[in-house]
């Protein structure tokens, strides 16, 4: 460790063991769990969202949690995105392809998939 | 790619209570659900509100469990983790979070009462990143600190940064910090040493503990920046030995600095060089003082000698020394960062920045709270603390441990900073804060305090070593209920001796409970001698109990719960107790059902 530049990087990169503990995150995107939602895949959903926002190294922007509780009878898996406390997008019949997208298109591009909401 | 953190503490007192086992029990389960690589367990240092420990909480969201057991970790990790489901039996209530829970929300830590009033500077990384993990400390922005006061400043403007933020020391005096540091950096250049004292002798506090176990790397960075300031190369954590998890994360941290190059030759590719070493103390009381734990570096026995010379002229090893708190040095690092206007911006003009302190007695949330200096004494017992439990009131908190004193229900408006705790004849010390109902006796409160400095004394000076041992028995002999109003006019003038004669501030602050409790409770001690009267009913010898025949249903319920045989009489009518043969131990006013016991 010879310079602030060399500290800064590495502050960086160790940024994502900790940020999701600070709780600021401005968009917490919840996905339907529960034994249904499970059941129509429901993990294959949380799971994409995780992996999307890591590899696009996306920890300070947005978190990815779950709720048992949020269910649309004959429309599952259900997503819904908050932003800054406030629901902006309710996702439903979610797969794992469009989780890709509404990182890419909501999270990062600021537009809700008009076509997969409810 | 991780999902969701699961936080569990690994301070002392949740370790005591079990958590590494749950720690370990949760990798299994999570393993055995087949989302080990989700999900992340980390072991992080203390959250605050030990009563309730073993705590774990769970982010993103941030629920937080308390008193959690080995066996609902199976229904955590398949309710919650895996479905999404929080285990709501577990989850932490008070007034502010039911009501949310209530409306279906989802609860965090920082939703309760216990955390929204508190301000956390240094407890900052405490219960948020793993100790034990360095690259956790400068995802916080760790030795970024050190990285720019070496890079960008000078020794004299770190000091000058010191001087402007009007930190004031944490271990008890509140002497400014950046004073301490200009008069070691003005002593012609030569070895120099900073010492961190760790030994934390004060009953009830563990602030400084925690922040050791919590966030080591915070004090060693602090220690290399005062290191810089005042031009020394070696610095010395005085540990006591009875805190083996600090120990253990100090070695850890020191390793891993080493490692990095945080600590060692050529820090940040300059030409300072700083190391530090770890003693361990013995546990004396006196070893905290700091003339006392300098001797005790050396290896010879903890003995105070008089001031002057002060230690920045001739301290450790002949040789111009600092010496901070733990608590004061996990503030260094912020205020180089930060700037000494954001610290000044916290507290009172006088007391700048916030205080730990180490809540308990009787207070429903029994733990660790930081607050800005200046915040109520009714803020912290009622709305942070919980208030008192069982219905009882409020009758005095005690500040400042075997060196303070007690401010009574009249002055909890008083704001806790370093001059109003004297003005009100208590002080800070180092942050315990005992909270004391109407069934506590101020006289026995006197005593329990005086009988720890007459053992803690080191003998070394009359006044404390004999002095102490006389009010400790004059406080005994109006305890059983054999003073007089006269052993009150020499407690008072024995304390005023003991004061002003003492080599030390163990001798010099030992009377103070005395002097407090005689302030604010006079009436007791007057109880005390002259009616032959505990009015908390706490003094054996000067109450007994007795039963009230108008309640007494005659059930026998007490006279079984009688260790020695003491309560006779027949089923259905009123049994009385022997007063020659009660031992005092209330068994059978805690037994009765009726209310018919009564102490007097
Ligand atoms: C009997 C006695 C015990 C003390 N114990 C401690 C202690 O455990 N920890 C501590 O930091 N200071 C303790 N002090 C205060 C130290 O002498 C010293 O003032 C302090 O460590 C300086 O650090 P600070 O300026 O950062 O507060 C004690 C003082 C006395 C008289």
């Amino acid at each position: 460790m010879k310079t602030l530049a060399e500290l800064a990087a590495l502050r960086d990169k160790a940024r994502n063991q900790v940020a999701m503990r600070e709780g600021k995150a401005k968009t917490k995107i919840v996905v339907g769990m529960g034994t249904q939602g499970i059941d129509a895949g429901a993990r294959d959903v949380l799971l994409a969202f995780a992996k999307e926002l890591d590899k696009d190294n996306l920890f300070e922007t947005a978190v990815v949690t779950q709720n048992a509780a949020l269910a649309i009878d004959g429309k599952l898996p259900v997503v819904e995105v908050y932003e800054d406390g406030k629901k902006t997008a309710t996702y439903v019949n979610m797969t794992a392809d469009k989780a890709v997208k509404v990182v890419n298109d909501h999270i990062k591009g600021g537009k809700v998939v008009a076509d997969y909401t409810l | 790619m991780i999902r969701t953190h699961v936080l569990v503490c690994g301070g002392t007192g949740c370790t005591s209570s079990g958590s590494v086992a749950i720690r370990e029990a949760l990798v299994k389960e999570i393993a055995a659900k087949g989302i080990a690589d989700e999900v992340k367990v980390v072991g992080t240092g203390c959250f605050g509100l030990c009563a309730l420990g073993p705590i774990m909480i769970v982010y993103p969201d941030g629920t937080f469990y308390s008193m959690v057991k080995i066996e609902d970790v199976p229904e955590i990790v398949e309710e919650h983790l895996l479905k999404g489901r929080v285990v709501e039996r577990l989850e932490y209530y008070d007034a502010k979070t039911e009501a949310l829970i209530k409306e279906g929300k989802q609860v965090g830590l920082k939703d309760t009462n216990f955390y929204s009033k508190q301000k956390r500077v240094v407890l900052r990384n405490c219960g948020l990143i793993n100790p034990e993990v360095i690259e956790e400390y400068i995802a916080r922005d760790g030795y970024k600190a050190l990285g720019k006061v070496l890079t960008e400043m000078t020794p004299e403007t770190v000091v000058d940064t010191m001087l402007k933020s009007g930190l004031r020391g944490r271990g008890g005096a509140g002497f400014p910090t950046g004073r301490k540091w200009m008069f070691a950096a003005q002593q012609p250049a030569g070895k120099k040493y900073v010492c961190c004292n760790a030994d934390e002798g004060d009953p009830g506090a563990f602030m400084d503990r925690s922040v050791l176990e919590g966030d080591p790397h915070a004090v060693l960075e602090a220690m290399a920046i005062a290191g810089y300031a005042i031009g020394s190369d070696q610095g010395y954590i005085y540990v006591r030995a009875e805190y083996p998890i600090a120990i253990h994360r100090l070695e850890i941290a020191i390793k891993q600095a080493r490692e990095y190059g945080f600590l060692g030759k050529n820090i940040f590719g300059t030409d300072f060089n700083f190391d530090i070493q770890l003693r361990l103390g013995a546990g004396a009381f006196v070893c905290g003082e700091e003339t006392a734990l300098m001797t005790s570096i050396e290896g010879k026995r903890g003995e105070p000698r008089p001031r002057p010379p002060f230690p920045a002229v001739k301290g450790l090893f002949g040789r111009p020394t600092i010496l901070n708190n733990v608590e004061t040095l996990a503030n260094v690092a912020q205020i180089i960062l930060n700037g000494p206007e954001w610290f000044t911006a916290m507290g009172t003009e006088k007391s700048p920045g916030t205080k730990v302190f180490a809540l308990g007695g009787k207070i429903v949330n029994t733990g660790l709270v930081e607050v800005p200096m200046g915040t109520t004494l009714r803020e912290v017992v009622e709305e942070i603390g919980g208030g008192i439990p069982n219905g009882k009131k409020f009758k005095a908190a005690q500040t400042g441990g075997p060196s303070g004193g007690c401010l009574p229900a009249s002055l909890i408006d008083t704001p806790i900073d370093f001059d109003s705790l004297i003005a009100a004849g208590s002080m800070m010390g180092s942050g315990g804060l005992i909270v004391m109902d109407e069934t506590t006796c101020m006289v026995d409160i006197a005593r329990f305090f005086l009988d720890f400095t007459v053992d803690e004394s080191c003998g070394k000076c009359t006044p404390c070593r004999i002095g102490t041992r006389r009010l400790l028995e004059i406080l005994d002999k109006i305890i059983a209920g054999e003073g007089t109003l006269e052993d009150i006019d020499k407690l008072e003038e024995l304390c005023t001796f003991i004061k002003s004669a003492s080599l030390c501030a163990l001798g010099q602050t030992a009377p103070n409970p005395v002097l407090s409790t005689l302030r604010f409770f006079r009436d007791e001690y007057i109880a005390h001698v002259v009616d032959k009267k505990c009015p908390a009913g706490v003094c054996k010898n000067l109450m007994r109990y007795h039963i009230n025949p108008d309640l007494c249903k005659g059930c026998s319920a007490c006279s079984r719960v009688c260790p020695v045989g003491a309560i006779s009489g027949e089923i259905k009518s009123p049994f009385t107790i022997d007063t020659t043969k009660c031992i005092k131990c209330g068994a059978c006013m805690e037994k009765c059902r009726f209310n018919a016991i009564e102490k007097i």
